[in-house]
């Protein structure tokens, strides 16, 4: 079926678009295979919003005369629109067959299952040509950049037909004395394939991150020689590495029931585990539906407004998953020791605590090109099913099925790091917003599909524009940049306190006024650094670059994890 | 000083509520203002120094097999949990400090010893700075409708009101008097706003004796001369700020609120304030739940709820905005009270005037807006604050909300305020220290009989002086938005860190936007200034040709005195600009900067801090942040 077979009616006339905080306006709807086009009919500067139907989470029409006669005069009926990027728009359409025909094209077109019709496969935007290699890097430039890996680590492409882990990208990280047959026999003991890789490798001391998925110890225990060998390999000759376990000790034991387990004290001697409990999955997706609601309840009570953010319990996954990275960080910097991170499928709360954990150790993530090659190597390759878990965001009616924010729960986990740390990331809010909006919806094929095997099988690569290098290219824009980013050193610890953790109200109250002053203050920001650098000149804000990395301080956390251990 | 049972206790702990590892030793001073604790690391020495005055609980916890613990609370929400090695050191302390932070008699407080090296007609013209009567000029005052009575010079009329009063023209002597004794304390209605733009006027007053049938004619006349002073709205709104049912209440009393039927054209409205025994103990619960050990954020939140506080700031804030709307958009005169229309009627008039006016959000304007409606007007800041040790049930954090109604405000408006979050704290920490006369006393009439203006300072010059530390760099003197039209929805209400765990730095943001981005503006005022002088110096070294109307600001055009004009700027260059980058500095004397340098010394003698300013308590930060450096190497 061809998509266009899907538009019953194509134009509107005299639609009424209401959006918070603007006045209504009045003009022309039109729906497009993957747009949705409402433009004023001003011939002169006319006004236009373009809405990507993919965006498109829930449609509500409530329409007048609809058991009456069909064509009656003066009938109308009124479209909500309520998009991933929470936007809720209200369309007034006369005519009701119109308004219906509108709603059901864009139910149909919203919720395309096939990757190959979605938009990025049809952009084709004049300034970006389909030629040269997509994304920013690979595992195997990442090696060549890393020096500190040559001695101890390989590039290993067993899984290069991605027949050893569907879910992992054709190159990963190994250590350098685990042989390939090994790693695929440590693949068939780990969940999904996910055998344990290189995440990070600390810069400081050379202990390492890595990831996976559980173990298939089972009911009975089994066990697995070379997966053994493998861990051992990692901490070689140290005496102790952690498996931070993202499950709490009771669900892990449980987890033995169905297949899955965890990394015995008994087989793997040297490791020390700890658990620590995080929602997954649906719980968290449910959050994100409460939370939303929450923000948009117009009522005046305090109490309610409290209880409901309480009960939404986002702020507290939000916290958990900073402690994690936190004690991840701990274990690593302070601590002295390598890090194996996994929950149950090594997907979600995994790449989330090991990218935070990073975010918060390594200086070179914090720059606008290392944050999103971190986000490339560690969520895209890495195979966070970005289609499953964005299908739907906060208003959808559609029964849930894989859908979960951990993305976006990452991306407001460095919105609470940046706040705490205003000067030490080099991107800004802005780029964390945008990326919160593409992750949903998209003109680019970065976030298509759920690994880089089906990215391959769908032509991605060849068909589509990568979003993480046009946000480099050809410059990144200003709004993108922290005007204040001061490059340091040390790690950059936030504090976990209840109090210091926030609604990020950027995301969430992004379509109200609050919004707008916030965004007249970030351009006062702007003009007085601006003023500032021209006053001082090039080499006075290198000064201050210098003078900074001793002034900041660095461990003020107050978390008590490592007497626990 | 004779209360001071044992000036010095050493190998004293200063726990970490968080961290038990990082609590310190160090050695305890008690002097005849402040408690200092002084710990030293090496050859880092820190001092914490809390004002007596400060202090709002002093309590002995259980003995512990390490020692006697000694947990004091301060009205600055900061908590020093010490533990004493003996016994006898701990109740000495504990004596001491019950006597010193609860002085009996207002002489006792710190103003009346503390001297900032002012002479008396610095401290004259320091009284003089802030004068309520220009801001009624700045309002349009005297006109034809409102004019500036002295009919209370005595403080006949009203004893807890100012002297001098904004009155509408055409209510009489008669009318004035006897709408006064028919209110509460003689609170009789008197301009706090006038609106230059609408000609819409705030005025406030306590309730009226109404009881269940009293009336007065005069008190009726005289709403009616407030409404007819506004010819542009033929009604006045009349908004008693308490719940209906405490008004209720207050009826069966002799009090209570204005019969709609007596009054012609007003429209009463209640608010739904509650009183301030239920904001003291909403506060007491907000305390807990700040100082919970490792509360889990359901915890938190819950607490952050249960407490109520948010929903007080929000009442008070929806009130303040129910007036400025009025003002503003329906241009309607608006008569506020509560029981005695000090407490939340100083609120929610302070807080209209800051939506409504511009000049108000200002360093200077701030200073005239609590010098106005809560200093003259008679809030009791004696009995609020809890000065002098009398009864705690007329201690309420009332000030304290209007202060974080102006923070949440800054909050949803970054641009607005030309000060930042640091001026409302330290107006906070001064109200409670006592340091300068300001906020002695309850009434004028009281301030009058203390002869406060001879004994002791004002705050705001010493405020003024600093103000390059309160500037919020963001701050732009736009005129097109006049009117603040904050969201009032509940999530833009948040829990104030910066106040209320204000001592538990790790709690707060590691960088400063605020420190980098006055880095920055202060670097211009400076670079401004020295280009300014060179330019003039070079312009004076060309020769003859000073040029008037170019880049450099001559003060006059004169000819005559070329030679003395540059150096005179010169001089006043640096006097103005060098004491304001650390100025706080260079005045705390034997600060902590310096005595941070010095190795083992004892820090400022007894004596010493009744001349030296050590006006902030030096917290534990300075602590935290040597520790920090010294981890990270």
């Amino acid at each position: 079926m061809e998509l266009s077979e899907h538009i019953k009616t194509a134009n509107v006339e005299d639609v009424t678009l209401k959006r918070p905080f603007h006045p209504a306006l009045r003009g022309t709807l039109c729906v497009t295979s993957h747009h949705l086009l409402f433009s004023d009919r001003k011939d002169e500067a006319s006004w236009q919003l373009l809405i990507l139907l993919r965006n498109i989470d829930a449609i509500e029409k409530s329409v007048e005369n609809l058991f009456g006669y069909p064509r009656a005069v003066g009938s109308s009926g009124t479209i909500t629109i309520k998009c991933k990027d929470l936007l809720v728009l209200q369309l007034e359409i006369p005519g009701m067959e119109e308004c219906l025909n509108i709603a059901s094209s864009i139910e149909a077109l919203s919720s395309l299952e096939s990757v190959t019709e979605m938009y990025p496969f049809f952009y084709r935007p004049s300034h970006l040509t389909l030629q040269g290699p997509w994304g920013l890097s690979s595992m195997e430039q990442y090696y060549k950049q890393t020096e500190r890996l040559w001695d101890r680590w390989r590039v290993s492409t067993v899984n290069s037909d991605y027949s050893v882990c569907p879910s992992y990208p054709s190159a990963v990280i190994v250590p350098r004395e685990v042989a390939d047959d090994m790693l695929i026999r440590s693949a068939r003991f780990r969940q999904g394939g996910r055998f344990p890789v290189l995440s990070y490798c600390h810069h400081r001391n050379g202990m390492v991150i890595m990831r996976s998925s559980q173990p298939l110890t089972g009911a009975n225990k089994k066990r697995c020689k070379e997966d053994e060998l493998l861990l051992q390999a990692v901490i070689d000759g140290s005496e102790l590495g952690y498996v931070i376990d993202l499950r709490s000790a009771q669900q892990a034991q449980q987890a033995r029931m169905t297949g899955g387990g965890f990394e015995s004290k008994s087989c793997y001697s040297h490791w020390k585990r700890i658990h620590r409990h995080h929602e997954r999955g649906k719980v968290v997706q449910e959050s994100l539906i409460k939370l939303v609601e929450a923000c948009s309840d117009p009522s005046h009570s305090v109490d309610r407004w409290l209880s409901k953010l309480e009960n939404s319990k986002w702020l507290s996954h939000v916290h958990s998953a900073l402690s994690t990275a936190g004690l991840v960080v701990e274990c690593v910097e302070r601590d002295g020791h390598s890090v194996l991170v996994h929950g149950s499928e090594g997907t979600d709360n995994t790449l989330l605590v090991s990218s935070l954990a990073q975010l918060i150790l390594d200086p070179a993530s914090r720059t606008v090109t290392g944050f999103l090659c971190l986000l490339e190597r560690e969520w895209i390759q890495a195979g966070h099913p970005f289609q499953q878990r964005c299908a739907h965001s906060a208003y959808s009616h559609a029964r849930l099925k894989q859908e979960c924010p951990s993305f976006l729960l990452l991306l407001d986990c460095v919105w609470q790091v940046w706040r705490q740390f205003p000067l030490a990331l080099e991107f800004s809010e802005a780029l964390l917003l945008r990326l919160a909006q593409e992750a949903y919806a998209s003109n680019y094929g970065t976030f298509l599909c759920n690994s880089e095997q089906e990215r391959c099988a769908a032509g991605v690569k060849e068909n589509t524009h990568c979003l993480l290098q046009s946000l480099l290219k050809p410059d990144i824009e200003e709004q993108y940049l922290n005007p204040l980013y001061e490059p340091t050193d040390l790690a950059i610890w936030p504090s976990v306190h209840p109090q210091s953790l926030q609604l990020w109200t950027g995301l969430f109250l992004r379509w109200t006024e609050y919004a707008q002053n916030m965004v007249e203050a970030r351009e006062e920001v702007w003009s007085i650094v601006k003023e500032h650098r021209e006053r001082a000149g090039p080499d006075q804000t290198n000064n201050t670059l210098s003078t900074h990395c001793e002034t900041l301080t660095p461990f003020e956390n107050l978390m008590d994890e490592l007497t626990i251990l | 000083m004779e209360h001071i049972i044992t000036p010095k206790v050493e190998f004293v702990k200063l726990l970490n509520r968080y961290h038990e590892k990082k609590s310190a030793l160090g050695t305890l001073y008690l002097t005849a203002t402040h408690l200092i604790y002084v710990e030293q690391i090496n050859d880092t020495r820190s001092e914490t120094w809390v004002l007596h005055h400060h202090i709002t609980s002093i309590e002995k916890l259980p003995l512990t097999a390490s020692g006697c613990p000694l947990l004091i609370r301060c009205k600055t929400f900061q908590v020093l949990h010490l533990l004493f090695q003996r016994e006898k050191d701990c109740q000495d302390v504990y004596l001491s400090l019950l006597r010193l932070s609860q002085p009996v008699k207002e002489e006792e407080l710190y103003a009346f010893l503390y001297n900032p090296h002012q002479n008396e007609e610095e401290r004259r013209q320091g009284w003089e700075f802030i004068d309520v009567a220009n801001d009624f000029s700045r309002m349009g005052l005297s006109n034809e409708y409102w004019e500036i009575s002295h009919l209370n010079k005595n403080y006949e009329i009203c004893s807890t009101y100012p002297s001098v009063l904004g009155l509408p023209k055409n209510a009489s002597v008669a009318i004035v008097t006897g709408s006064a004794k028919f209110r509460s304390r003689g609170r009789l209605p008197a301009l706090s706003y006038y609106h230059k733009d609408t000609k819409a006027a705030i005025c406030r007053c306590s309730q009226p004796l109404s009881g269940l049938t009293s009336r007065c004619v005069e008190d009726e006349q005289m709403l009616q001369a407030i409404s007819q002073a506004n010819p542009n709205c033929p009604f006045i709104y009349v908004v008693d700020t308490r719940p209906k049912l405490n008004a209720m209440a207050n009826r069966a009393a002799g009090k209570g609120y204005e019969n709609e039927d007596n009054y012609s054209n007003i429209r009463f409205q209640f608010q739904g304030i509650e009183n301030i025994h239920v904001m003291r103990n909403s506060l007491q619960k907000l305390l807990e739940v700040c100082s919970m050990k490792s509360p889990s954020m359901s915890d938190y939140l819950t607490g952050l709820e249960n407490s109520g506080w948010l929903r007080h700031i929000k009442s008070v804030m929806d009130a303040g905005m129910f007036l400025a709307k009025a003002v503003y958009e329906e241009r309607a005169s608006v008569l506020v009270h509560c029981s005695d229309g000090w407490d939340r009627t100083a609120q929610v008039c302070s807080l209209a005037c800051i939506l409504l006016d511009p000049y108000y959000r200002t360093i200077k304007g701030l200073m005239v807006l609590i010098e106005k409606e809560w200093i003259s007007f008679g809030h009791k800041f004696s009995h609020r604050c809890g000065h002098l040790d009398t009864d705690p049930k007329e201690v309420s954090p009332v000030f304290t909300q209007f202060l974080e109604c102006v923070w949440q405000l800054s909050e949803q408006f970054p641009s607005v305020f030309e000060f930042n979050e640091r001026y409302l704290i330290e107006i906070h920490n001064q109200v409670y220290a006592c340091q300068y006369g300001n906020f002695i006393g309850n009434c004028q009439k009281e301030r009058l009989e203390m002869r406060l203006h001879e004994k002791t300072f004002s705050l705001w010059p010493h405020l003024l002086k600093n103000q390059d530390l309160y500037r919020n760099p963001l701050y732009r003197r736009s005129l097109e938005c006049t009117f603040l039209r904050p969201s009032t929805l509940p999530l833009h209400f948040k829990f104030w860190c910066g106040m209320y765990n204000h001592y538990d730095r790790g709690m707060h943001p590691k960088q400063s936007v605020l420190d980098k981005l006055l880095s920055f503006t202060q670097k211009k005022v400076e670079g401004e200034q020295t280009m300014t002088e060179l330019q003039r110096q070079l312009a004076v070294a060309d020769g003859v040709l000073p040029d008037p109307s170019g880049p450099i600001n001559t003060p006059a055009e004169q000819d005559s005195p070329i030679e003395n004009t540059p150096t005179a700027t010169v001089v006043q260059s640096n006097g103005s600009c060098a004491p304001l980058i650390n100025g706080d500095a260079e005045e705390a004397g034997p600060g902590v900067e310096k005595c941070n340098e010095k190795e083992g010394a004892e820090p400022a003698a007894p004596e010493h801090d009744l001349t030296s300013s050590k006006d902030k308590p030096v917290s534990v930060e300075t602590e935290h942040s040597k520790e920090e450096v010294q981890e990270s190497s």
